[in-house]
């Protein structure tokens, strides 16, 4: 009996004037596109200078943060008044106000403070700037250390010496970032969204009225309608596979027999869950607007961009119930870190348990009386 | 006699919508939880952030540093390695985001050669946060070191200044942002599938025949989608000024004319893709990725605009919110007065009557 409800499913999905295309154009364009706009690798900055010392050691200050390659210079500003202005009218991110006398209290080895004033609407952002800032500024401050005062940078005490390294990711190359986590979000979009629509549409249509009139057991009717979306979904990936490939040069540095079984159980988990709520739902705007909702909570509470690890307790424990964040974490582990099934135990199995719930609770709302 | 009949006809429409529960709920209760869960849930704040040390010789300058860390806000030293496969180990499980690790003999050297190492190692899966707790890390190394030396080791301070936020609230950033895609998913989405149902039903064929003007059947089809926009932008505005505390700095009067100028665009999104589509699937897939993805990608809600290539910058010229989302940061958040933003003004009223003037002439008065 399955064989001709799945027969039935895969015709009017090749049937539909752009579902077909859809499955092939969603992870193209998404892949392609989204990793461009979905970035905050930060470069070039603007940066308002408001030099009140117009000193060597101000200007060599000033072409230190330039030639860094995350500021661009925009202006140079009379007062602060004057660079205020940039940035309201977003000419400016992030201002940098060098006080009068900076070079003598240098010379004379007093502190002197600098001001930076970063435009944090977007407090990401803001922070971002200025720790970037902060951070030339400090080499800044050991050069001309070590320039002015040999001898407390070269031979005498206590210095400690910090070596950085930044591993899996070592040019800091945020698309790298994205990319895994962004076909976590085709699966969550084609695999979820679809399943959603099509119990709908066959009830609205009214030929849900002919399967339940029909000896389908509901069991059989569910599985038909997931299978197509679990072969949907492994096209979807395996074109995402590809682009990143040939696209970003990125290959995963663990096993793709891993992200395939791991895909696979989650796009169970995630169509049941489209399942489930299509039994809820009595029209498609009502089943689309609830699967918009939940997909957006727990895009949010992914970890796609915002880290997890920074969330309150509440949020990390409303996080723990999201698929997206377990799979979010499989696809970077194994993409830059290679771990195996061993090191993502804890995600396998809460996937696993996501997979069973939602399916058994999509068998269980499916009524076939009304 | 026109306006009665009017009247009747927006009365069918609320009944529409009212009467259906759920929807209604989620209408309603959707920027309620957006606005409190962007408000509270997302930062980018590093904290506790999960350190594994490594320090073969347990002398006094490792242990006070590795105090410095765990006392610091920032960090949790959770782990004391005992090799580097042991670093490694943490890493992959994701039991660590930064790892330490001191030389052999680090105080020694530190006190009979003047210099001693310490190696720090991010993971930097994430880019931005590995940046950031590389940086605090160092901070905190750096200020030992000159508690110990006690030279003028940090001559340049600079002093920081976060303008308009100065606690970093991502809320200050979201709060704007839900208020252009709620905008756009009720008037556009929900307007647009609304009025293709009744083709898909055949009761626009109803309509069309009655006595009633058509401009008028497609005013009755908005105003309660009209209606839900201005109670979910009043939600907003309440939710974000007494529970996020976000302030409105500027004038509350130009925040509502902007986002009614707003509303009005979204909804001649909806009736366009309306009057292009003839299913409801077709009228969700348009509004779902032609009006959804853009605004939530390129309007500048999350992902700051500046940052993407020439290409999309141009393309995100061409999405509404992203003109709207920037007015409202520049009245309510920069708290600038609306001559500040005529230019986003004068954008959205150009696309609203280009919007308008394409569906009018779209609109067949006749169902093949």
């Amino acid at each position: 009996m399955i064989k001709y409800l799945l027969k039935k499913e895969f015709k009017q999905i090749i049937r539909n004037p752009f579902l077909p295309k859809m499955i092939f154009m969603f992870p193209l364009m998404v892949l392609l596109v989204f990793p461009w706009a979905a970035s905050y690798e930060i470069k070039n900055l603007n940066l308002s200078v408001i030099d009140n010392d117009h000193s060597t050691y101000s200007r060599r200050l000033t072409q230190t943060i330039i030639s860094s390659n995350y500021f661009r210079l925009t202006d140079k500003s009379a007062s602060y008044a004057q660079a205020l202005k940039s940035i309201e009218s977003n000419k400016a991110d992030i201002i940098l106000e060098i006080p009068q006398n900076f070079e003598k209290k240098i010379i004379n080895r007093e502190p002197v403070k600098v001001m930076l004033s970063a435009n944090s609407v977007n407090g990401m952002k803001g922070g971002i700037a200025t720790t970037y800032l902060s951070m030339i500024i400090g080499n800044f401050n050991s050069t001309l250390v070590s320039e002015l005062y040999p001898e407390i940078a070269g031979n005498s005490s206590n210095i400690i010496q910090v070596d950085s390294q930044f591993r899996f990711n070592k040019h800091l190359n945020y698309q790298v970032f994205m990319v895994p986590a962004l076909m976590v979000m085709i699966l969550t979009l084609l695999c979820g969204f679809l399943p959603a629509v099509s119990i709908v549409f066959e009830k609205e249509l009214g030929t849900m009225e002919q399967i339940n009139v029909s000896p389908v057991p509901k069991m059989t009717f569910i599985l038909a309608k997931l299978i197509p979306f679990w072969i949907i979904g492994f096209i979807s990936i395996t074109i995402g596979f590809t682009v990143a490939w040939l696209d970003y040069g990125l290959i995963p540095v663990g096993h793709f027999y891993i992200i395939y079984t791991f895909a696979a159980i989650y796009i169970l988990a995630i169509s049941g869950m489209g399942i489930v709520i299509s039994n809820f739902a009595s029209t498609l705007q009502q089943a689309v607007f609830i699967v918009f909702f939940f997909m957006m909570l727990f895009i949010m509470l992914s970890g796609l961009y915002t880290p997890v690890d920074s969330m309150p307790e509440w949020a990390k424990w409303i996080a723990a119930f999201n698929p997206l964040k377990h799979l979010m974490i499989v696809m970077r582990s194994i993409y830059l870190k290679g771990s195996n099934f061993i090191q993502l135990g804890g995600e396998l199995a809460a996937l696993l348990g996501f997979a069973v719930f939602f399916n058994g609770l999509a068998v269980l709302s499916y009524k076939k009386t009304n | 006699m026109i306006m009665k009949q009017l009247w009747s006809f927006i009365k069918k429409e609320f009944h529409h919508i009212f009467r259906d529960k759920t929807t209604v709920m989620i209408l309603l209760l959707m920027p309620v939880i957006q606005i409190i869960l962007f408000g509270f849930a997302l930062s980018t704040e590093v904290k506790d952030t999960k350190v594994v040390v490594l320090a073969n010789t347990n002398d006094d300058a490792t242990q006070r540093i590795i105090d410095r860390m765990d006392a610091s806000e920032y960090f949790d030293v959770a782990i004391m390695a005992h090799n580097s496969n042991e670093i490694n180990a943490a890493f992959r499980d994701g039991k660590a985001k930064l790892a330490m690790v001191f030389e052999n003999h680090f105080s020694e050297n530190l006190k009979h050669t003047g210099t001693a190492h310490i190696q720090l190692i991010a993971d930097a899966t994430d880019p931005n946060a590995a940046t950031s707790f590389m940086f605090y890390a160092s901070n905190i190394i750096t200020s030992y070191q000159q508690d110990i030396s006690q030279s003028g080791g940090g001559m340049i301070q600079p002093e920081v200044k976060m303008l308009y936020n100065p606690q970093m609230i991502s809320a200050f950033n979201f709060v704007p942002g839900v208020l252009g895609m709620i905008m756009i998913l009720i008037c556009a989405m929900m307007t647009s599938i609304a009025i293709v149902r009744e083709k898909e039903m055949g009761t626009m064929e109803i309509l069309l025949v009655s006595p009633m003007k058509p401009i008028y059947t497609i005013l009755s089809k908005i105003a309660p989608y009209f209606v839900l926009s201005v109670i979910n932008f009043i939600t907003i505005m309440l939710l974000s000024v007494f529970v996020l505390k976000v302030p409105i700095v500027g004038s509350f009067m130009s925040l509502l004319a902007v986002s009614l100028l707003y509303i009005f665009v979204a909804l001649a999104l909806g009736l366009l893709i309306s009057t292009l589509t003839s299913s409801q699937l077709a009228a969700m897939m348009i509004s779902g990725m032609g009006l959804m993805i853009p605004v939530m990608l390129l309007s500048g809600m999350i992902f700051p605009v500046e940052n993407m290539p020439p290409f999309l910058r141009f393309i995100s010229n061409f999405v509404p919110a992203r003109w709207y989302i920037d007015a409202v940061k520049t009245i309510m958040i920069k708290g600038l007065s609306i001559t500040a933003v005529l230019k986003d003004i004068g954008v959205l009223v150009l696309m609203g009557t280009v919007l308008v003037a394409i569906s009018l002439k779209k609109f067949k008065v006749r169902l093949e």
